[in-house]
């Protein structure tokens, strides 16, 4: 990461404090001009090295890749911090309760997400159900002389898909599985508007047994809350068909996984595909990374540059609503 | 023996990797005395007479002058699949034999095929994949990027059944529809999936982000998508294809891969099928390659199994033929 240069004529706009810019884990690059417009850009380096003068100045923070890591110690050196914006929509790395009783507000980028993510559910549900991953590996390997006829995946079309959590992912997921003729159940805490339902024909399930025990697909796409900490783990793992396909692209503490492990070793399930896992990656000598009927993917929900781009305005837009007394297009409240 | 015989059909070969699959033969015995090739071979004079059909499975039996002139009572040849690219029809014509094929029973799978390869190849799937499980992963790049496929504009080429259905998919992920075709689709059906019509084929490259190639093989449509057509598309451009490898000038994609002119491709299809080991396209890193499994679902053979079934009983009986294919 580099440290940009602050420009004079930035001291009057607010501070935003940020972990770094570039390399693996600071904010792209080519998103610090549309910081830079309305913030003052302060690096945690520079922080650090300039308390005094830059604590004070600093009115939001930009959390990119779940980084600057929020805890007491920060909060209490920002005096006048207001919003701690998101990049994402999971917060789950956030202690809101923490971070509320120091009157600073935290914001999320629900609409940004929702479109990226969505389209990740449906690639991997239809990269595990035609086995992609594997077929590309026939179609390129030293070994293969001929293909066989006999190779088969599983059916998309038509096939039953149970969605577990109909907020917005979830329901643009329906969208498009609605296209792909497949019938849709789904489970969330509240039950959507009839119109809502109808128009992706979604039938919801209030038990979510019954969702397990009919779903051909099941997809994870709930917050991560002590709720939903391993919603999915043996029981619910038995209750699916031997035939079913579990997909995540919610948090990986949703599902229990070495219950996976056991489920998937002994065919409890047909085959699972994880764009998240816990922790990530996954140590290299885990369970889940030796196991044939599983794809795992870089927790790239969201990885694209449309995506990621109006992730950094959604969130931009939400701290200078914070910071100027408008109303609030995403604020995240503690339970 | 029943007073009135089941028809002979012959058939390549019957279980193992590439023969008729031992769980349809239960349906199919139901309908026909199926012999596979090698019986047909050692009896020929037995069999030759007696045989009223060929069961095509992937391809094979290949179908020549040879094995037509030894069926003198042959009537139909049911071919597996829609393209029959592989077929000399004025030939099989010629000895008044009919073929069908099976256009329903694949569309939805390949279809679902297009849509699986523009999303893998968009989200950069393999790749990431790889990473997940690569031995040498500490860390997840945040600056490790794919595109969008919502929104992006999608470019059919061949507006078919299975074009269609591709379209209509795509519609539900806000993409912006163009097709080329021979014939214009009726208005309704464009409005359906917002499809727009491009009367040169130029103009739907030069527009969009994904160009799917669903054509059928012909000689119209051999070499469709040469250096030309390549240099016309977006440098940012995939290109997929799931319906035949010839429809592709496969060199003229090597060098456009080799040389960024489009960003990557997805091949459903290649010629032929596998690639040589040493084949240029299997080293490119901006290339996804399937080893033709567009069909490839216990669903949807079994839908092509029960067509073939009902088009060879059409054509021995006289009847109505579903999925008749004319020279």
């Amino acid at each position: 990461m580099y440290q940009p240069h602050s420009v004079m004529g930035d001291q009057e706009l607010p501070g935003v404090l940020i972990l770094g810019v570039g390399g693996v884990e600071g904010v792209l690059e080519n998103h610090v001009g549309l910081l830079k417009k309305n913030f003052h850009l302060i690096t945690m380096k520079e922080f650090l090295e300039n308390k005094k003068e830059l604590s004070e100045k600093i009115k939001s923070i930009f959390i990119f890749e779940r980084r600057p890591t929020i805890d007491r110690g920060l909060l209490e050196s920002l005096p006048n911090l207001k919003v701690i914006a998101n990049s994402g929509v999971g917060v789950d790395h956030l202690d809101l309760k923490l971070i509320s009783t120091f009157g600073v507000k935290v914001t999320s980028t629900p609409q940004a997400v929702s479109d990226s993510t969505a389209d990740t559910g449906m690639a991997l549900m239809l990269a595990s159900a035609r086995r992609l991953v594997e077929g590309c590996q026939i179609a390129v390997s030293p070994d293969t002389e001929r293909f066989a006829v006999d190779w088969l995946g599983v059916e998309v079309t038509g096939a039953t898909l149970g969605i577990i959590g109909m907020g917005r992912i979830g329901y643009k997921v329906a969208k498009r599985a609605k296209a792909f003729d497949m019938k849709i159940l789904y489970h969330n805490r509240k039950r959507r508007k009839e119109e809502e339902e109808q128009a992706v024909g979604a039938i919801y399930c209030k038990k979510m047994e019954d969702l397990l025990q009919q779903s051909d697909f099941v997809m994870l796409v709930v917050n991560l809350t002590p709720q939903t900490h391993r919603l999915i783990g043996k029981r619910e793992l038995e209750l699916m068909k031997p035939t079913a396909t579990l997909i995540n692209i919610s948090r990986g503490a949703v599902v229990d996984q070495d219950a996976l492990v056991e489920a998937l070793q002994n065919k409890v399930i047909r085959a699972a595909a994880l764009d998240v896992t816990y922790p990530e990656p996954l140590p290299r000598n885990h369970s889940l990374l030796k196991l044939k009927n599983i794809i795992i993917t870089p927790h790239i929900g969201t990885a694209t540059v449309q995506a990621t781009c109006m992730m950094t305005e959604e969130a931009i837009t939400n701290m200078l609503a914070v910071l100027n007394g408008l109303p609030i297009p995403s604020e995240v409240c503690p339970k | 023996m029943e007073e009135k015989e089941l028809p002979y059909v012959l058939t390549d070969s019957i279980g193992g990797t590439h023969g008729v699959y031992l769980e349809h033969t239960e349906f199919l015995k139901k309908y026909f005395n199926l012999v596979a090739m090698k019986e047909f071979l050692e009896n020929q004079k037995c069999f030759g007479e007696k045989i009223k059909a060929i069961y095509i499975w992937w391809q094979k039996p290949a179908v020549n002058q040879e094995l037509l002139q030894s069926l003198p009572n042959l009537k139909v040849i049911a071919n597996f699949g829609v393209g029959v690219d592989h077929l000399d029809l004025k030939l099989i014509s010629s000895f008044g034999v009919k073929v069908t094929n099976t256009p329903f029973a694949v569309s939805n799978a390949t279809a679902d095929l297009g849509i699986a390869l523009m999303l893998a190849s968009s989200r950069r799937l393999v790749e990431g994949r790889q990473i997940a499980v690569s031995p040498d992963t500490e860390q997840f790049a945040a600056d490790w990027l794919g595109e969008d496929v919502t929104g992006a504009t999608l470019g059919i080429i061949g507006m078919g059944r299975i074009g269609y259905k591709v379209a209509k998919r795509a519609k539900a992920f806000d993409m912006k529809i163009r097709y080329h075709n021979r014939n214009r689709r009726k208005e309704e059906e464009e409005q359906a999936v917002g499809a727009c019509y491009c009367e040169k084929m130029e103009d739907l490259l030069q527009q969009s982000d994904f160009v799917m190639l669903v054509v059928n093989l012909t000689p119209q449509t051999h070499k469709l998508i040469g250096k030309r057509e390549l240099e016309l598309m977006k440098p940012t451009a995939t290109l997929i294809n799931i319906c035949r490898g010839p429809v592709i000038d496969q060199d003229a994609l090597v060098e456009a891969l080799q040389n960024k002119v489009i960003k990557a491709a997805a091949l459903d299809v290649t010629y032929p099928e596998p690639l040589p080991r040493d084949h240029p396209l299997l080293k490119l890193k901006n290339i996804i390659i399937t080893p033709h499994i567009g069909t490839a679902t216990k669903h949807a053979r079994r839908l092509m199994m029960k067509s073939m079934i009902e088009n060879i009983f059409s054509a021995l009986n006289g009847l109505p033929i579903p999925n008749e294919v004319f020279p």
